[in-house]
């Protein structure tokens, strides 16, 4: 086997179709869709035909999408644009432990500014408990962010039941849902859902554009201040190529979704179920059913992720792993520690997350490669000798 | 950050290939160093013969590529050597016999270091001997007894 891509939730392969799509808008179709001419005017319908296709997959208004660089971008618009807002309001804000790094960055950042934010605890398969966000909310509280799907662990928050509660309490309610648009139905109204960041590389679409949807009302400060791009909120030249790609791409993941939900759950449960039954000491991470269906996590005990990422790849396997080697800190995964991990589990956790392009020779190979590499990692693990010799 | 392209050819080379791995059943001294919290564990065995010579090494870690490579390094580097010679063998001289390491697992050659250390201070106080320059080791390894109890339950 040659590459084995088991990391769609760090990035996908543009599909084919959103590259034909985007190809003439580099040499042949460059001009700048804000200018007055012809010429520009063809692009810029085609950005505007991106974002209602996109608006109605979510069920929003045209309008309401602000195109951005990416998800990350989009979260911190989002928080750092509602909190500027709402700042006479009140100075409190509502996350998760669990969120993505461009939501937590974004609101520890806000701490050191005068916000105070309460981090909610999950269950331990990562689930945010309505019970204990409605706790959290206080008459301060100006905005609630829950992310809609996890990245590492893939659990599906609760998102419309959040948001009703989060709108009970007037408070506005985003939400990350950069690993689930074009994954998962999402519809902004039935969700109760304020603000919402999106990513087009997470779905076949290109790396470096991503949408923001602010409800129509919603008080949040301009992004960039310049041009009169995305109706002056965020200015910069418009990024055709990229916002045509995205677009194309959200078109493929709307007509596709049921059929690779269901192909790849499919797979994933196969690749939980062979892995729980054949690698002793393994333990699957995140919840089995709401949870994206491409995503799988496991923790092997005794053995080190950064170890077992490197074999993997010599073997053609692609995959990520939430051990502190990686992430370049000394902590592992906030996430794993956070449904209640100890932190040398922790260590040894694998990500392995599918696409509709995903075979099942692929995840065979995987996990018939797998079961070696951990038998290997944990032959040379003082953590397995000494539990081996304290259980004989 | 890939893992594979930071790292030089002679670290991967231990990695894939790791020299000394294994226990040594009733070795002279045994060091373990580390802690499973922050994500390394290693552990050496030393064979010493009665002059004092390291006839033999061997080594079992927990941990990244780097943390594998600095075992087996400093393993090769301590056979042969008394255990005075052995005390001197540097962090420093583990990295360099590596062609190197990225600056965010300098920590895993100062963790091989200190495993030698551990191994010859075991050796030292099982033979009741001094050995010039010899510290005792820092060793603190958490378990997490009770997460495995209820994982088994």
């Amino acid at each position: 086997m040659e590459n084995i891509y088991l990391d769609n939730a760090a990035t996908t392969k543009v599909a084919p179709e959103v590259f034909d799509e985007m190809k003439d808008y580099f040499s042949l179709e460059y001009a700048n869709p804000s200018s007055a001419y012809k010429f520009a005017g063809q692009i810029s319908a085609k950005v505007e035909e991106a974002r209602a296709v996109i608006a109605k997959m979510i069920g929003a208004k045209t309008r309401e999408i602000y195109f951005t660089g990416g998800g990350s971008e989009s979260d911190n618009w989002a928080i750092k644009g509602v909190a500027d807002a709402l700042r006479a309001k009140g100075n409190h804000i509502i996350t998760t432990k669990i969120e993505h790094h461009a939501v937590l960055h974004t609101c520890e950042y806000l701490e050191k500014n005068g916000f105070e934010v309460t981090y909610i605890d999950v269950d331990e398969e990562g689930f945010v408990k309505p019970e204990v966000f409605e706790a959290a909310i206080r008459p301060e509280t100006i905005l609630a962010s829950v992310m809609f799907a996890n990245n590492e662990i893939g659990t599906i928050e609760p998102i419309a039941e959040l948001g009703r509660i989060a709108h009970e309490h007037g408070v506005v309610f985003h939400t990350d849902a950069v690993q689930a648009f074009g994954h998962e139905n999402i519809d902004v109204n039935e969700m109760n859902i304020d603000l919402m960041s999106a990513s087009g590389h997470k779905l076949h679409g290109p790396k470096g554009v991503g949408f923001l949807y602010v409800r129509n009302g919603i008080k949040i400060t301009n992004l960039i201040h310049g041009g009169a791009q995305e109706r002056g909120r965020r200015a910069g030249t418009t990024n055709a190529a990229g916002i045509i790609g995205l677009g194309k791409a959200a078109e493929l993941a709307q007509q596709n979704m049921e059929a690779n939900r269901k192909y790849e759950s499919e797979l994933r449960d196969k690749l939980i179920e062979r892995v729980l039954a054949e690698i002793p000491y393994a333990v699957l991470n995140g919840p089995r059913t709401q949870r994206l269906s491409n995503n799988a996590n496991f923790c092997f005990r005794f053995i080190e992720g950064e170890s077992l990422l490197i074999l993997l790849d010599m073997k053609g396997i692609c995959a990520s792993s939430g051990s502190a080697c990686t992430s370049g800190s000394l902590d592992p995964s906030h996430v794993l520690l956070a449904i209640g991990r100890p932190h040398e589990i922790a260590h040894g956790s694998l990500r392995l997350t599918l696409s509709a392009e995903t075979t099942e020779e692929e995840i065979n190979y995987t996990v018939d490669t797998l079961k070696q590499i951990v038998e290997r990692l944990r032959s040379m693990s003082p953590l397995y000798e000494d539990f081996v010799k304290n259980n004989k | 950050m890939s893992q594979v392209t930071e790292y030089s050819e002679k670290v991967m080379d231990h990695f894939m290939n790791p020299r000394n791995v294994g226990e040594i059943e009733d070795a002279a001294g045994v060091g373990t160093v580390g802690n499973a919290k922050c994500g390394d564990i290693m552990r050496i065995y030393l064979d010493i013969d009665e002059n004092h010579v390291i006839k033999d090494a061997k080594f079992k870690t927990f941990g990244c590529g780097a943390a594998v490579a600095t075992s087996s390094m400093a393993t090769e580097l301590v056979i042969g050597k008394t255990v005075e010679e052995a005390l001197k063998v540097t962090n420093k001289a583990v990295m360099e016999a590596l062609d190197g390491l990225p600056a965010v697992k300098v920590h895993c050659s100062l963790l091989a270091e200190e495993a030698i250390h551990a191994a010859l201070w075991d050796y030292a106080q099982k033979n009741n001997i001094t050995i010039e320059g010899l510290k005792p080791p820092v060793t603190d390894i958490d378990e997490t007894e009770e997460f495995y109890e209820m994982e088994e339950e």
